[in-house]
């Protein structure tokens, strides 16, 4: 009965063929996703190589040292980018949020639909327009701003937040939602004290990813953020200064001083950026699960 | 009389009257018995032997000790409550248990004497002889021709293209339907017309044998129906192991049926098993085993 | 709403239910105005500024390569080439990684290092792009100058794209930035594709004895299509409209020509550039006019996108 050969280990060369291609076709991909990750690990280790040497304390606690004087360090972009990122974070929550809420809670259907492809647009807008338009409209005659910057930055934040509240909104069960009611409270009630509580995790973590894009982002900043303000500046009615933009400026310097500044403050803005992204999405793992749970 | 009656109860291809059905399963059993007489298994050789095999998950057994020989060109049906292990033991015929990361064979699966899992097996090269079909119809998002033409470009086989497609087609009973149109989609036809366009795909590469895994499940009673028909056809050249939960369906289409069984253990875990595999006939009418007799005659689920 | 035995309180309690749920809906109603409101305010507004520039220009400064300060003469030739080039060769190069990455996470990657390696993927998408500009400028340029474009160029300087001579700044240096910025965000979207293909459909490949690479190209890929075509568009949007990155290592000078080396210029690079040292306000107003060009392309990008996948997920949803 077997005294043969096993039919099923014969081996052509169409089936040879066939194998071989998979294996390579298989190797390419798994080699794709190394090569991102080499890609991800040279940048960063190369900005953590060039920036390293010029982080000392005097990095995060003093202003700019005056032209061809060495030292100094860029205090006032890092206070600057907190103050810009604070307050368009304070803007882009609440409406991000509500924006949610009337997608969940108010809108019809086809109304819901077209506000999400309205913030696929607006979120799709190239950042850099966004700055002639907050340029357009609040710097002109005015003079640049704090304010201006945090429009605008606001402007790329909110379809973040609103789309990724909208999803943890969607996943609290319909049976919270209809309880509170049941109970005899207003939507408006319902929404404020069931639902909400339960979606706060994502609306965390939604919100730090929003600040972890929104402090990366130069565009908004170049025309309404300025590279003279060399002290630190908490006027939200005046320009200040931020660290995208002293990297940007600095960059393109011929002064090698200048470079490494930029190569500090790059640092400082990546590391910060990375893990803000990192937590975000480890939060964003556990509250998904946690409600998943309470399903 | 109380054993036909609880029978008829039973598990009949929704719509029809009990007695209908029971008396076209009389009427069928009888034609099997004066076909094959006896034995049907008698004069066919075994194609797919299986000696103490078992297949766990993650180390739970799913299902053990299964012994049993499945001959040439006759249909076996696997029947038994849910959760006996008929699908996974189906599975593991085809190496199709391979994907599923976790799943063990344990015991000798041979396929005309050649152990299946032998090293240097390729499981390519099996399934390219032992095909299946599954409980949802799942054509690909190609044409109907496309569909069909999918395994015979895999294979090579693409001389005569046209041809062998509406080879498999006829023997799928599907190709009066579709001929006019074969460029169509696929997904443009009935859920009964895609079961038999998954069939005529799965025989246009000439296996050798033909797994089914509840091939009608998901389909209306004539659609059911003519599936049923097609099996009984197909016995004439191909080796065919169908897994059913219906009863009469077995009755209906299968020479042989094998029926499995849940053994529950102290600890509670529950294992298949199989009680017994004999003639369908006889299965049917003079079990051997009293869990058959009792599962056959309605006496639990 | 209120039971029998609340009655006695049904008036007044009806009136606050009332006010509160009209208070939020409010709010929130007005939230989501809001974006509409400044959609259009954005496109009116750079339209505005450009008004001056599209008049005295029209359809000309799309086909006219000057751009002389002195002269007061102004043209998007030469831009709308580099954006066409940068964007074309980021796409060529992002596109099949991106989908080797997707492949790669949703069938081969072993189960516990899909999580780690996916996120991995997606904090390249994290990097600000200034820093992604200024290691650009900084270490690939200077490293594809001295070691990678020589290379090209004497062994395919015959092609017109290699010709030329070595620069640290140039196309090639702003397409790999944008290929680096493109693929996490086209890869994430074609795992999830890929995650959603039936597994049903995948075994019915596999049953009929073909590898898994077989499976992937003639079942998998071509039920997702339509949704990789989506993901390629948004890639494509960002790459046009990605001004800070590309600014920093592209050069600047902007020109028509084949040559991947050498100093260029894309659209939204010159907007950043230009737009507040503007020398006239008729520049201004021109770059204004490049805004706004921008502006339709990545709206048309994005509108597209949405359309494909409101038609993908009316099929599903049918099927």
């Amino acid at each position: 009965m077997s005294a043969e050969v096993n039919p099923l280990t014969v081996v052509t060369r169409r089936s040879r063929r066939r194998k071989r291609a998979g294996i390579v076709m298989e190797a390419l991909a798994t080699a794709a996703a190394i090569l991102a990750i080499v890609v991800l690990a040279i940048v960063v280790i190369s900005v953590a190589r060039k920036g390293l040497p010029a982080i000392n304390a005097d990095f995060f606690t003093k202003n700019p040292a005056p032209v061809f004087q060495t030292g100094g360090g860029i205090k006032n972009a890092i206070v600057g980018t907190l103050i810009m990122t604070g307050v368009a974070t304070l803007i882009s929550v609440p409406v991000g949020v509500l924006i949610a809420i009337f997608n969940t809670e108010f809108a019809p259907p086809r109304v819901a639909e077209g506000m999400r492809i309205a913030l696929n647009v607006l979120a799709g807008v190239p950042t850099i327009v966004i700055g002639i338009f907050i340029f357009g409209l609040l710097v002109v005659g005015h003079g640049q701003s704090a304010i201006a910057a945090s429009l605008g930055l606001s402007i790329v934040m909110v379809p973040l937040i609103a789309r990724a509240t909208e999803e943890v909104l969607l996943l609290v069960p319909v049976t919270l939602r209809e309880g509170g009611m049941a109970l005899g409270a207003t939507r408006a009630r319902t929404v404020i004290t069931v639902i909400l509580p339960t979606a706060v995790g994502g609306i965390v973590t939604a919100t730090i990813v929003a600040v972890a894009r929104g402090a990366g982002e130069t565009a908004p900043l170049l025309f309404t953020s300025s590279i003279f303000a060399n002290s630190v500046v908490t006027d939200v009615h005046q320009a200040m200064a931020s660290i995208p933009l002293t990297i940007f400026v600095d960059s393109e310097s011929p002064s090698v001083a200048d470079q490494q500044t930029a190569w500090a403050a790059a640092l400082v803005l990546m590391a910060g950026v990375l893990i803000m992204g990192v937590i975000g999405r480890a939060l964003s793992l556990r509250t998904r699960r946690q409600i998943e749970r309470a399903r | 009389m109380t054993e036909s009656e609880s029978r008829s109860e039973r598990d009949t291809a929704g719509g029809e009257s009990a007695d209908v059905v029971l008396a076209r399963s009389q009427a069928q059993m009888a034609e099997l018995a004066a076909q094959h007489g006896a034995n049907p298994e008698e004069g066919k050789v075994v194609v797919l032997g299986l000696e103490n095999v078992a297949v766990s998950y993650h180390g739970t057994e799913a299902v053990r000790g299964v012994e049993m020989n499945i001959r040439k060109e006759l249909v076996t049906a696997f029947i038994g409550p849910s959760g006996c292990g008929k699908t996974t033991l189906l599975r593991s015929l085809n190496r199709m248990n391979d994907l599923i990361p976790g799943a063990e064979v344990s015991g000798k699966i041979t396929y005309h004497g050649h152990d299946l899992n032998a090293a240097g097996v390729d499981p390519v090269e099996v399934r390219r002889r032992i095909g299946m079909v599954f409980q949802r119809p799942n054509p690909f998002p190609k044409s109907i021709f496309d569909n069909v033409a999918y395994g015979l470009r895999l294979h090579g086989m693409k001389d005569n293209l046209n041809d062998r497609v509406e080879k498999a087609l006829r023997q799928a009973a599907l190709w009066d339907e579709v001929h006019k149109r074969l460029r169509s989609s696929a997904l443009s036809l009935s859920g009964g017309q895609q079961q038999r366009l998954c069939i005529a795909r799965a025989l246009a590469i000439e296996p050798d044998v033909v797994l089914m895994d509840e091939p009608a499940s998901a389909l209306d009673p004539i659609a059911t129906q003519r599936i049923e028909d097609l099996v009984a056809e197909l016995r004439n050249d191909y080796t065919i192991v169908i897994v059913t939960h219906n009863m009469q369906q077995a009755a209906r289409v299968a020479d042989m049926t094998a029926f499995f069984s849940v053994d529950v253990a102290e600890s509670g875990a529950r294992c298949g098993i199989l009680v017994e595999h004999a003639p369908t006939v006889q299965l049917f009418t003079r079990p051997s085993d009293e869990r058959t007799e009792a599962y056959v005659t309605g006496r639990f689920g | 709403m209120s039971t029998s035995a609340e009655t006695d309180f049904a008036l007044p309690r009806r009136a606050r239910l009332h006010i509160g749920d009209l208070a939020l809906r409010g709010i929130a109603g007005a939230a989501a105005l809001t974006v509409m409101i400044v959609l259009i305010l954005i496109a009116y507004k750079v339209t505005q500024e450009a008004w001056d520039a599209i008049s005295t220009f029209g359809l000309g400064f799309l086909t006219s390569s000057e751009w002389n300060a002195v002269t007061n003469q102004y043209g998007a030739r030469d831009l709308i080439w580099g954006t066409a080039v940068t964007s074309f060769f980021a796409l060529l190069f992002a596109v099949p990684i991106s989908i080797a990455i997707g492949l790669f996470l949703s069938e081969l990657a072993p189960r516990r290092l899909r999580g780690p390696v996916g996120a991995l993927v997606e904090l390249l998408a994290a990097i600000p792009s200034v820093v992604l500009g200024l290691w650009g400028i900084l270490v690939m340029g200077p490293f594809l100058e001295a070691h990678v474009e020589p290379f090209l160029i004497d062994h395919f300087g015959w092609i017109p794209l290699f010709s030329g001579t070595p620069s640290n700044v140039g196309l090639l240096p702003a397409c790999l930035v944008l290929t680096i910025m493109i693929v996490p965000i086209v890869s994430s979207i074609c795992r999830e594709l890929f995650d959603s293909v039936p597994s049903d459909l995948k075994a019915g490949s596999l049953a009929l004895g073909s590898t898994r690479w077989e499976m992937m190209r003639g079942v998998a890929i071509p039920q997702v299509s339509g949704g990789i075509v989506a993901a390629v568009i948004l890639g494509l949007a960002r790459a046009m409209g990605e001004a800070i990155a590309v600014s920093l290592t592209i050069g600047g000078t902007a020109r028509t020509g084949w040559s991947l080396f050498g100093s260029a210029d894309t659209i939204a690079s010159r907007i950043a550039n230009q737009y507040q040292g503007a020398a006239t306000h008729l520049q201004q107003s021109s770059i204004a006019y490049l805004a706004t060009i921008l502006l339709v392309l990545s709206l048309g990008a994005n509108l597209s996108a949405a359309l494909i996948v409101r038609r993908i997920r009316r099929r599903m949803g049918a099927g």
